[in-house]
């Protein structure tokens, strides 16, 4: 790596650092912390990378396995950078009767998503399952960003992902 | 509301001392029913007229909104803007208020309309560009369009022809207790909850001894509506005697169980009431902090109960010498980073502690030894809000609802094939049929009733015979079922049983927490043996191997999770066994379900090659093969279906 990269990362340490440090001081130095920490810097930088978890164990004095026992326990935290948008297919008991397992696999060959990963390849989706938003009366649900879906099939899955593709292309905003 | 205008909560004049520094006892009955201390009737006048307003609207129109996450999906955002664009059009005042979900889920998104001298009409499924009409059809006194009345009052066009909301199949049998203010009052106005009584529960338990709240719930039967069914009073009585301090109360609000959600529909639609509930149990056992812990994934749920917290601070209803009680109680709000082991007592604490949320072995239980190591009683959303209605209305009423052992009432919510989808509040003891057929509608329309399945992943499925069991905790254990939360999952013929046990299968596995063999090791058995079985390559001998290592299970896992995990399982060998032996025996799923036993395929004699198939394929399997044929190639095909609901000839099958 030359040194403009190596510079470039010092940088992004020292930011991440700044921002542990706050967060930490807001939520206190206890082990109880941990997680309201975790979440606050997810909730900044929208995954939390390795560093993040370096900095938060040496700030509050917690061995870095046990940080990433914590963070790989528990389904909200992600440890890669997501797409733009996060589309989150609920795979609970009455989404599954009413087919969303269908919808995940259309879903998946739509955008193209390989066997093992979970983001688009041009970045702009990153497709999770989550169990139970609890709308299940109607189901089948998934949410893009903070916006549900209910009730949706194949075509409707085809509606929504044109929308936020174009709109990750134009930038603008306002529902689908 | 605009936000100088005042508020009950605020002071009628300088002669009220209350603020949460110099609290005054009579503060919440003064807010309604005063001023107590002194006589002025402009004071009074000033109540009077605010609480009219609150009931009825400003100027005597009030319009409600169903904003529960449910309406909040289907878009009721929209119909609440256009209801302000509409009155301001019309240049009319009235009160907007955004409301909880009333239950009826299918009807959402729900707008309420009330003007003084028509009855309150309820209109179902609006669309944001209906809404103007609705308001003018309304307002000219017709209220033919509307899905329900609350009440008649013989002036409105079409008035008779319009069914009351009670008269309603989806609301005729339940029973209001604590859902009552769901769809009535603003979530998010603790002037709303006082108005429709609220905080007189609080009132009357700071008033008793702390012993004598706890007899009063011993005395209205009320059992833990989480799951487990464990009697209230009890878990309070032994923390309070519990040796440390300080002692906790945490409020269990993780609801995951999938097809549950009766606890953020209270939550949501009447938060002050789940905080009353907490602040009376913490009174109970003598607890001065508190915790609420919710969920990542109901996030609407955590700001509501935040909010409801913040305001009830402000006020003195929540912190120091609350009321001048000389009880202080402080709560906060934990958002869960979601796994649904979390549910379990132990493994909660653990995460609110800041670990992994792994359960631990009991005894010794919370109530003794509980968070970080002190006495600490963990109740329910559903749990707390009939705390606080049964100190406010009284135990009597609770306990006359129910059956010997199970009393009062319990929110169930029906979810999946049902025809009227939706949460209702019923005495417990009614049958899982009249729930099912009456209350839900049964079946949707062209699909036949195979199953319901009761009480989420640890629960069982129970068939068509079984379903005049009553719903109460014992029956429904001995059937090999379990209450659990409350969620009933209809499941009709397109289902396969198979296949929805390896769907539950599959979900405790992933939850497990891994901390103890025969869960973790466990429930990968047996998600291995369904997969053999719906793929074709099961064995009779795979059968004794799901009853075996489910049994095992249940009785040497450390936890309810892998205690309960193979019930799905064990259940449905129970009632559906032969549909297990098809796909052994026969290699067949009787529901046409499971992909490696069926397979689609267009009769030649009947294909004209119109190609709609093709067009409608989203995964591009269908391809032309000949003049008039197409073809479809099994390894791309997923099985959605869309090719044959798109034939015109019905040429394609499944096999």
């Amino acid at each position: 790596m030359d040194s403009k990269g190596v510079q470039l990362i010092n940088e992004e340490t020292k930011n991440i650092d700044r921002m542990v440090e706050e967060t930490v001081r807001r939520y206190g130095r206890s082990r109880k912390a941990l997680i309201p920490i975790l979440q606050s810097i997810q909730a900044k930088l929208g995954y939390l990378p390795r560093y993040s978890l370096e900095s938060v164990s040496s700030h509050l004095g917690i061995p870095l396995s046990n940080v990433y026992g914590v963070v790989t326990f528990y389904h909200q935290f992600i440890l890669e950078p997501p797409g733009t948008y996060i589309i989150q297919m609920c795979m609970g008991t009455a989404c599954y009767i009413r087919r969303n397992s269908e919808n995940y696999r259309f879903l998946l060959s739509l955008l193209e998503i390989e066997p093992n990963s979970r983001t688009s390849k041009d970045g702009i989706f990153t497709v999770l399952r989550v169990r139970c938003l609890g709308c299940c009366s109607i189901a089948p649900v998934i949410k893009v960003g903070d916006e549900v879906y209910s009730r949706v099939n194949l075509d409707e899955m085809r509606r929504i992902v044109s929308f936020y593709r174009a709109k990750a292309r134009t930038g603008s905003s306002k529902h689908a | 509301m605009g936000a100088n205008q005042w508020s009950l909560m605020d002071k009628c004049c300088d002669l009220c001392r209350h603020s949460s520094e110099t609290p005054c006892r009579s503060y919440i009955t003064c807010a309604v029913e005063g001023p107590l201390c002194h006589d002025n009737i402009e004071c009074r006048e000033k109540r009077r007229f605010r609480i009219s307003e609150i009931k009825n609207g400003r100027n005597g129109l009030k319009i409600s909104i169903g904003m529960g996450s449910c309406g909040l999906a289907v878009g009721a955002r929209g119909v609440y803007d256009a209801t302000l664009r509409e009155l301001e059009r019309r240049g009319l005042e009235a009160s907007v208020i955004p409301v909880g979900c009333i239950g009826l889920c299918y009807m959402e998104p729900l707008l309420e309309i009330h003007k003084d001298g028509l009855p309150t009409a309820i209109y179902g499924r609006v669309e944001p560009r209906s809404v103007g009409e609705i308001l003018d059809t309304y307002l000219e006194g017709d209220v033919s369009g509307a899905s329900a009345l609350r009440n008649r009052v013989g002036t409105a066009k079409g008035e008779l022809e319009v069914p009351l909301l009670d008269e309603i199949d989806f609301l005729r049998y339940q029973v209001r207790w604590v859902t009552r203010n769901c769809g009535i009052a603003n979530p998010e106005s603790i002037e709303d909850y006082i108005v429709y009584d609220g905080y007189r529960g609080l009132v009357r338990a700071l008033e008793s001894k702390p012993e004598d709240v706890i007899e009063i719930v011993r005395k209205a039967g009320l059992r833990g509506r989480g799951g487990a069914g464990f009697p209230t009073w009890l878990k309070w009585s032994i923390c309070r005697r519990a040796e440390g301090l300080p002692k906790y109360v945490v409020c269990n609000a993780d609801e995951g169980d999938p097809g549950a959600f009766m606890n953020r529909m209270l939550a949501e639609a009447d938060p002050h009431r789940v905080l009353e509930g907490l602040i009376i149990a913490a009174y109970a056992i003598g607890a001065s902090y508190g915790y609420i812990f919710v969920r990542a994934e109901k996030p609407l749920m955590a700001d509501r109960l935040e909010r409801a917290a913040e305001d009830a601070r402000r006020y003195g209803i929540l912190g120091h010498n609350i009321l001048d009680s000389e009880f202080s109680f402080d709560v906060e709000v934990i958002r869960s980073a979601g796994a649904f082991v979390c549910g379990e007592e132990t493994a909660m604490l653990a995460a609110i502690e800041g670990g992994r949320a792994m359960p631990r072995q009991r005894p010794p239980y919370p109530a003794t030894h509980g968070l970080f190591g002190k006495p600490t009683v963990i109740n329910n959303v559903e749990t707390l809000a009939h705390v606080a209605t049964i100190m406010s209305d009284g135990w009597e009423k609770f306990a006359s609802y129910g059956t010997g052992g199970s009393k009062g009432t319990k929110v169930f919510c029906i979810t999946g094939s049902a025809a009227r989808t939706g949460a209702v509040e019923v005495p417990i003891g009614i049958t899982v049929r009249e729930l099912i057929f009456k209350v839900a509608g049964g079946v949707r329309e062209g699909r036949r009733f195979k199953a319901v399945q009761i009480g989420g992943p640890s629960g069982g499925c129970l068939p068509e015979n079984m379903l005049d069991l009553p719903m109460d905790y014992e029956s429904l254990t001995s059937a090999g079922a379990i209450m659990g939360s409350g969620g009933l999952i209809v499941i009709d013929d397109r289902n396969c049983i198979v296949d929805i046990a390896r769907f539950f299968t599959s979900f405790t596995m992933a939850e497990s927490c891994g901390k103890c063999i025969p869960c973790r090791v466990g429930s990968k058995i047996l998600y291995d043996t369904l997969t053999r079985i719906i793929e074709g390559g099961g064995s009779e001998d795979d059968l004794r191997i799901l009853e075996e290592v489910g049994t095992f299970m249940k009785n040497a896992s450390l936890c309810a999770l892998g205690q309960t995990a193979p019930n799905p399982i064990l259940s449905t060998l129970r009632y559906f066994r032969d549909e297990y032996e098809a796909h052994i025996k026969m290699k067949e799923c009787p529901a046409k379900v499971c992909s490696k036993l069926v397979s689609y395929a267009i009769e030649g004699g009947l294909c004209v090659g119109c190609g709609l198939c093709a067009k409608q394929c989203p995964v591009q399997a269908i391809t032309k093969s000949g003049e008039r044929l197409y073809h479809i190639d099994a390894s791309r095909c997923i099985r959605c279906g869309q090719c044959i609901i798109v034939c015109p000839r019905n040429a394609i099958s499944r096999r």
